[in-house]
């Protein structure tokens, strides 16, 4: 590393090369004033606190924004630079209002911030003077429910500019006006609330003095404590702090971490609050004698305690295990089920899985997966031997061309989205192939609005080009890849000219970018649930596997495959063995070396037969009384298919018909009201425990506050039912002997977290595999091999399959489902939040302004969306980014729950349901009287 | 029956609870609204296939502030959408130049707008009880005070719309308005190109082009001329061509002709006059440099220049003399800033026109990214003329010991206010007896403005101080743009001094701390009878010390400029 000579404050300091004199001095200890610069936004210079004199210049030199030259003579205390800097301060501090917004801890007389830091720093007052000609007061803009506006705390230093544009790229901050008019604004000088604002608050974390604060954490800064930990959303993993004050938790600040750096989305920051919901369970609960499994209960309409009692644990866990157990006795092991859930920790999840197999004593355990990526891990396992990520999201800093395909990653991976942006404004090419045209549409340098369900024609088709243009990269396909011929001669029949009537893409368009594909350096593929959510899911991702080796995009920077996860534990829900056909590490149930180890290491004998996946087991809740294998008992741990299971009136009536479910979860959710006994469990704040994210990192959650009332820890939960299922267990140690679970499960899955150790998670986060101390991990693999029999990729061709329902006379419309940025999931936790309810507070149906029109509809009106299974009561929302002839409905909303007109037709090896397509019509209708 | 107002109260906070509850029926923020977009469309046409360039975002705002009168928020979402734009950068720049309008969407657009220049010269010509007049008779159309438009020796200047008025009146102006005049004044004295050929004009630009004309001798001739940027900074022209063109290519030339500096008209002036003069200047040094593109930012108060200039520029490319670089004209938008070099080059960019930091110099890394050539019109406007002439005849003229010629703009209260073709070195005195006909009917000079109003201010008794780069420095002035303001006993200098920081924090860019609430804070400080002299003191040293560029630097120039000659007006103690 080339280095710099030059005296600093007369002394002569060797720096690294391109390092700011800023930074220089910072690294020796020398405090200089600063306020527009921060560290992870881009030196900016403007505020002028830190300039510093350097010898032979005329003028003063910032010292954020100038590196030094050999031999430099830079003084940080000179009188003239000191005068400057203090005078700077004085100047800012004489405009802003006596009562700020932002004490240091809870001094009222160091209102702003940064700013009254320094000024004590450097014994700036203001002079009368000065302060006599205060600016104008500004009335604050309190319109967003998460942020308050008071520009009067504003000193133009734009970092909330920065934040807003230059990490986030949400691009709504910006300084308009000039001079001392200089003012910042939401796009058009709107009110934030009222504004393109997705509410991040990136530039709440970036501002100095107050001005842009959260409403939860206004004046004294002073908290309790602070906790370190992981976000509970979305499977991005970005890691936060909690600030704890009065045992809540009052905000949450980025932190450092491999997917985040320090980014949140609305949810990590301002979601948080529904932990200490009023809607909490706190106390066991047992259905009342006599009250039926009525589906209308769902509904939320009916007082709890006319379906429920109060109970002990002791009685609760009795009244849950008593009637497994019997069930077992008399109907075997299959008549047990057990749904766990990504949304809990990778211990929980180990345990939960464990306790289906060795108690239950059958493989029906399943969680949410099944519902997201079964067919892109169906698929990965087949083609390259992997159900994981080949490269994590931030590879796209690598990448010339990302293609983005069935994915809204701006609403469901906010953050990860963010790096797919920064990397588009350093003048990588973002491709967006979707049948809506999402956020991410304005950063794309291609948009494919292709007609749904017809992800393999288009992708058929570009791999038509690459074969017969020869843009294969053929080395690569002779060393690493298996079945390249029958792939080539299948795709031989799929020109863009035949697909682009299939598609709906102009064959020129498809042309151009499969060659931008095959021909970049470097290119990798993200894809979410609108490519495995259908019949032909795993198709769709054996294309995308196909496309990547047959040009050589993976096993390397910024190449591969990367199928985003949706929940902040699915990865690790899946790795830990929460799915029916295998054991922890995706080792076979029916492969005997692996069935023989675990029946040894958990001493117990195991059933060998793969066990019903999650739809399959709400069919087998159903079946005739004298089918073997019907399902009539289920301990459902934090999941809720009551709501996220397609054709919701089929599943919520398998549900209601079961003779005995348990659930465990924080709020009384749809399944619940369906169960016999709810066990009052923990958020994710109030336990520890790691989880997985979607680049397969393992990371630390750590408590932060105590769970509600008797609400428990899940793995306390378990573990008492394990031992009321004749278990045997014994985790000692802090919190459930949560290390030693993990210590178990870590000898259970070597391969790939054998070199992770409870201690070194605790240090930090750490990507596998990593098998051993030393092993640093590896965020990408397949660099020379893949994870196969062979070691090579095995390329499988897919036919064109249409959806399972078409629209026709009578439903002429087609649905797709999908979340939105606010509400994650089944919406349990986020509309409990009051942020997140308070800005998205319904229930809607996007159409675009055309179908609007044409149907003499809109926006804002309620309509009635029926499907052949159901039907909900919606208002619509004008998104001119959902295609011609479609409805987009999230399924967040119990009250209008969208998987009531899902179909439940499954894609034959995911066994996914289509939650991507079926058809429904639309109805004007009048508002719901209540 | 009878209206129980409780009921009412309860409905109505039902209904309000109802609305909080409603979800958005559209997406975030505002959306495009068809018709806005069809008729942006009708102005700026369908994007190419690569989409708009980023760089022509205010050429497209004048498209529309031009056709409606102003920037309507529904054009500027339908604009920010077409361009792929947040709309927020678009406002952003938009509400940077004064002469965008930003209108809500249910705002009626002035019909015409009359701006009445309130610099300096025009202020002592009587700009203000002009304004005073046109604001109470005017009542339906938009009057504005605005910064100098370049017309110091038609003082007081108007424009009714884009026509310009000299020695305007109230009467003068009324009757304009009445009729509508509102297009640019014609320019039937310009010497077009078909004369300008004739008379021999673009052969030296051919000989070089061709390389017939030895690019090294014409950098010696500019180095030995001794030829300086005439925009202000001084910096040798010859210098400057041999630094940019040793950088590596692709290189751009970018020409200034935002002559914002208050009483400087000089550009406009030769503009008006003899535009192919300055295009060949400008083509010798794109050969001579090796630039490919050349972007000429012209200032947006010239309206009258800019016709011509177009007109001329087409008829050069229509009949080139050899295969032209790509040349493009850039309107200004009403920013003085703009005429600092780099924000020059953020405003051609499509941006706020904030000026950069440097290092690293726009020679290095400038327009787009490249090494750039950037000039003032001036310093073009000499080139052909030297080269033909020869270095040593420039570098024959001057007094009092400097070399050259200079333009000066002389204005305020001199019998003939003009542009003067002036030896370098001339003194003020000098310049105005032998150039200007001595001082105006019934005035003696108490003081002047050198350099605008950046250059300070200085009284009578040093009114023979040779006027040039550098020779100023030590009296706390500069020449600047050789913008020279003329006071006489009935004018102050505490007033000229408030005009002009007044102008500085209108004309702020509002980056940096020290400009922005300095120039402020001073102008407030200022408008006392007696003046804090320590808090101003304190301003003036982080303003000139600490600010981002030229205009924050040199903003304290006034300030010291009164506390040291002028004390007397501000009721400080010398």
């Amino acid at each position: 590393m080339s280095t710099v000579q030059f005296t600093l404050n007369g002394q002569s300091v060797e720096a690294p090369a391109g390092r700011s004199i800023f930074n220089i001095a910072k690294d020796l200890g020398i405090a200089i004033p600063h306020l527009c610069h921060k560290e992870g936004l881009a030196p900016d210079g403007n505020c002028r606190a830190c300039v510093v004199e350097v010898e032979g210049e005329r003028t003063l030199a910032p010292s954020c924004c100038r590196n030094p030259s050999p031999g430099m003579q830079v003084r940080t205390d000179s009188e003239r630079a000191v005068n400057s800097q203090k005078m700077v301060l004085e100047l800012l501090l004489a405009d802003l209002p006596e009562q700020g917004h932002k004490w240091l801890d809870d001094r009222i007389e160091a209102p702003h911030g940064e700013l009254s830091q320094w000024a004590e720093h450097c014994g700036v007052q203001v002079r009368p003077q000065l302060a006599a000609l205060k600016r104008d007061a500004v009335p604050a803009d309190l319109s967003h429910p998460a942020m308050a506006v008071n520009l009067d705390a504003c000193i133009q230093c734009n970092r909330c500019e920065r934040a807003c544009r230059d990490l986030q790229v949400n691009d709504v901050i910006g300084l308009a006006f000039r001079g001392a008019h200089t003012q910042v604004v939401f796009d058009l000088a709107d009110p934030m609330g009222g504004s393109s604002c997705v509410g991040c608050g990136e530039c709440v974390q970036a501002c100095p003095t107050g001005a842009l604060m959260p409403k939860s954490h206004m004046g004294p800064q002073k908290v309790d404590r602070e906790v370190d930990s992981v976000c509970p959303f979305c499977g991005v993993g970005c890691l936060v702090t909690y600030q704890i004050k009065d045992e809540k938790i009052i905000s949450v600040q980025g932190r450092e971490g491999p997917a985040n750096e320090g980014r949140l989305c609305v949810k990590g920051r301002f979601g948080m609050d529904y932990i200490h919901s009023p809607d909490r369970i706190t106390k066991p609960l047992v259905r009342k004698a006599g009250v039926a499994k009525d589906l209308s209960l769902i509904d939320g309409h009916t007082d709890w305690r006319e379906v429920f009692r109060e109970a002990t644990w002791e009685e609760a866990l009795t009244q849950a295990t008593q009637p497994l157990n019997k069930l077992r006795q008399q109907h075997g092991p299959k008549s047990l089920a057990g749904f766990g859930s990504a949304k809990g920790s990778n211990e929980e999840a180990y345990l939960f899985q464990k306790l289906v197999r060795t108690g239950f004593g059958s493989n029906n355990v399943d969680h949410c997966t099944r519902l997201c990526h079964a067919s892109s891990v169906a698929a990965l396992l087949e083609g390259v031997g992997s159900g994981a990520v080949s490269n994590p999201v931030r590879d796209v800093e690598y990448s010339d061309l990302i293609l983005v395909i069935g994915s809204n990653p701006t609403s469901n991976h906010p953050v990860a989205a963010t790096w797919m942006k920064n990397a588009a404004q350093r003048g990588t090419r973002i491709v967006l192939a979707d049948p809506r045209i999402t956020d991410i549409g304005r950063h794309s340098w291609r948009t494919l609005q292709f007609k749904a369900d017809t992800d393999v024609a288009l992708l058929n088709a570009m791999l038509h080009v690459i074969v017969t243009e020869n843009l294969c990269n053929e080395k690569f396909l002779s060393e690493r890849a298996d079945n390249v011929a029958e792939l080539k001669a299948h795709v031989q029949a799929y020109t863009p000219e035949a697909m682009s009537v299939v598609c709906g893409i102009p064959a020129d368009t498809i042309r151009e970018v499969a060659r931008a594909y095959a021909s970049a350096k470097a290119a990798m593929i993200l894809w979410g649930m609108g490519v495995s959510q259908h019949v032909h899911g795993t198709d769709n991702v054996r294309c995308l596997i196909a496309l990547a080796s047959i040009t050589g995009q993976i096993g390397r920077p910024g190449t591969g495959l990367h199928p985003l996860r949706g929940q902040n534990n699915v990865q690790g829900a899946s790795d830990a063995g929460l799915i029916p056909m295998m054991y922890p590490n995706y080792q076979s149930v029916s492969d005997k070396s692996a069935h023989d180890w675990f029946e040894k290491f958990w001493g117990t004998p195991l059933d060998d037969q793969p066990g019903y996946t999650v739809v399959e087991i709400m069919q087998k809740a159903l079946a005739p009384e004298s089918d073997p294998h019907k399902v009539r008992g289920m301990y459902i741990m934090g999941e809720n298919p009551a709501m996220s299971d397609p054709d919701l009136n089929h599943a919520r009536h398998a549900l209601a018909s079961l003779q005995q479910l348990v659930v465990q979860d924080i709020f009384l959710t749809e399944t619940a009201w369906l169960a016999d006994v709810v066990l009052p469990a923990s958020a994710w704040p109030e336990k520890v425990g790691t989880v997985s994210n979607t680049d397969r990192t393992v990371q630390m959650g750590r408590q932060a506050v105590q769970p509600p009332g008797d609400a428990k820890p899940d793995l306390w939960i378990l573990q008492q039912i394990a031992a009321r299922l004749g278990l045997n267990w014994d985790y000692a140690g802090e919190h459930e002997g949560v290390a030693q679970v993990y210590e178990e499960m870590r000898q259970a899955m070597a391969p790939a977290i054998g070199g992770i150790d409870w201690a070194r998670l605790n240090a930090g986060s750490v990507t596998y595999p990593c098998v051993s101390a030393e092993d640093p991990g590896q965020p990408i693999v397949f660099h020379d091999h893949f994870p196969t029999q062979d070691g090579r990729v095995w390329l499988v061709p897919a036919e064109v399959i249409s959806a399972n329902e078409q629209p026709d006379a009578d439903y002429p419309l087609v649905l797709i489902t999908g979340r939105q940025l606010e509400h994650w999931h089944t919406g349990s936790m986020t509309r409990r939040a009051a942020v997140l309810d308070a800005l998205e507070p319904a229930a809607t149906a996007s159409m675009h302004g055309n179908d609007l029109q044409r149907l003499g509809l809109q926006a804002g009106q309620y309509v009635r969306i029926a499907s052949r299974r159901g039907q909900v009561l919606l208002q619509l929302r004008q998104d001119d980014g959902t295609p011609l002839g479609t409805v987009f409905i999230p399924f967040a909303y119990q009250e209008a729950a969208a998987n009531l007109l899902t179909n439940s037709a499954l894609d034959p090896f995911g066994k996914i349901p289509e939650f991507k397509y079926c058809a429904v019509r639309v109805e004007a209708d009048l508002a719901p009287q209540d | 029956m009878q209206n129980n107002p409780i009921n009412e109260i309860h409905i109505g906070l039902n209904s309000l609870r109802e609305q909080l509850r409603q979800p958005r029926t559209q997406l975030k923020g505002r959306q495009v609204m068809p018709a806005a977009r069809a008729e942006l469309q009708a102005l700026i046409g369908l994007p190419p296939p690569d989409g708009h360039r980023r760089d022509l975002l205010i050429e497209h705002l004048h498209a529309l502030n031009d056709h409606f009168h102003g920037l309507f928020e529904r054009h500027i979402v339908a604009l920010a959408a077409e361009m792929r734009l947040p709309v927020v950068e678009v406002f952003e720049v938009a509400s940077f130049y004064h002469h965008f309008q930003v209108l809500k969407d249910d705002e009626i657009a002035p019909r015409i707008t009359v701006r009445v220049c309130d610099s300096l010269s025009c202020s002592l010509a009587g700009s203000d009880t002009l304004l005073r007049q046109l604001q109470n008779d005017l009542l339906d159309i938009k009057v504005v005070p605005v910064p100098c438009l370049g017309r110091c020796e038609q003082a007081p200047a108007a424009q009714v719309g884009q026509q310009a008025v000299a020695q305007a009146t109230l009467q003068v102006v009324s009757q304009r308005v009445a009729a509508q005049q509102t297009e640019p004044n014609l320019l039937p004295q310009a010497l077009r190109l078909a004369a300008y050929r004739q008379a021999g004009g673009y052969q030296l630009a051919l000989q070089v082009a061709a390389g017939l004309k030895d690019h090294e001798s014409v950098i010696q001739c500019l180095e030995s001329s001794g030829l300086r940027g005439l925009g202000g900074a001084g910096f040798p022209a010859g210098r400057k061509w041999r630094i940019v063109r040793n950088q590596p290519g692709p290189r751009l030339m970018a020409v200034n002709i935002d002559e914002g500096e208050p009483g400087t008209f000089k550009d406009r002036t030769c503009l008006e006059a003899d535009p192919h003069r300055f295009l060949e200047g400008v083509l010798i040094a794109a050969s001579v440099v090796g630039c490919d593109a050349v972007y000429i930012y012209l200032r947006d108060e010239y309206h009258e220049a800019r016709v011509l200039l177009t007109e001329e520029l087409a008829a050069l490319q229509l009949n080139p003399p050899y295969a032209l670089p790509h040349i493009e004209l850039r309107r200004g938008a009403g920013a003085y800033i703009c005429g600092e070099e780099s924000a020059m080059i953020e405003s051609i960019e499509g941006k706020r026109g904030e000026p950069r930091m440097r290092p690293p110099y726009i020679a290095e890394v400038g327009l787009f990214g490249r090494p750039t050539l950037e000039h003032n019109f001036e310093t073009l406007f000499w080139v052909r003329e030297l080269i033909e002439q020869g270095a040593d005849s420039f570098a024959s003229h001057g007094r009092h010991g400097r070399q050259g010629l200079r333009r000066f703009s002389v204005s305020g209260r001199v019998r003939q206010p003009g542009v003067k073709l002036a030896p370098a070195g001339i003194t003020l005195r000098e310049l105005v007896d032998e150039y200007c006909g001595g001082m105006a009917e019934g005035h003696t000079l108490y003081a002047y403005l050198p350099g605008g109003a950046s250059g300070g201010i200085l009284p009578a008794r040093l009114a023979d101080v040779p006027l040039d780069f550098d020779t100023l420095h030590p009296h706390g002035c500069f020449i600047g743009s050789a913008a020279v303001m003329v006071l006489s006993e009935s004018d102050s200098a505490r007033e000229a001094a408030l005009n002009v920081m007044r102008f500085f924090a209108h004309e702020s860019c509002g980056q940096c701390t020290p400009c922005r609430v300095g120039t402020d804070k001073a102008a407030q400080l200022m408008a006392s009878k007696v003046w804090d002299a320590d808090t101003l003191q304190d301003l003036a040293q982080v303003m000139g010390d600490a600010s981002i560029c030229g205009l924050g630097q040199a903003a304290p120039n006034p300030i010291r400029c009164v506390l040291n000659y002028f004390p007397h007006e501000v009721g400080v103690s010398a």
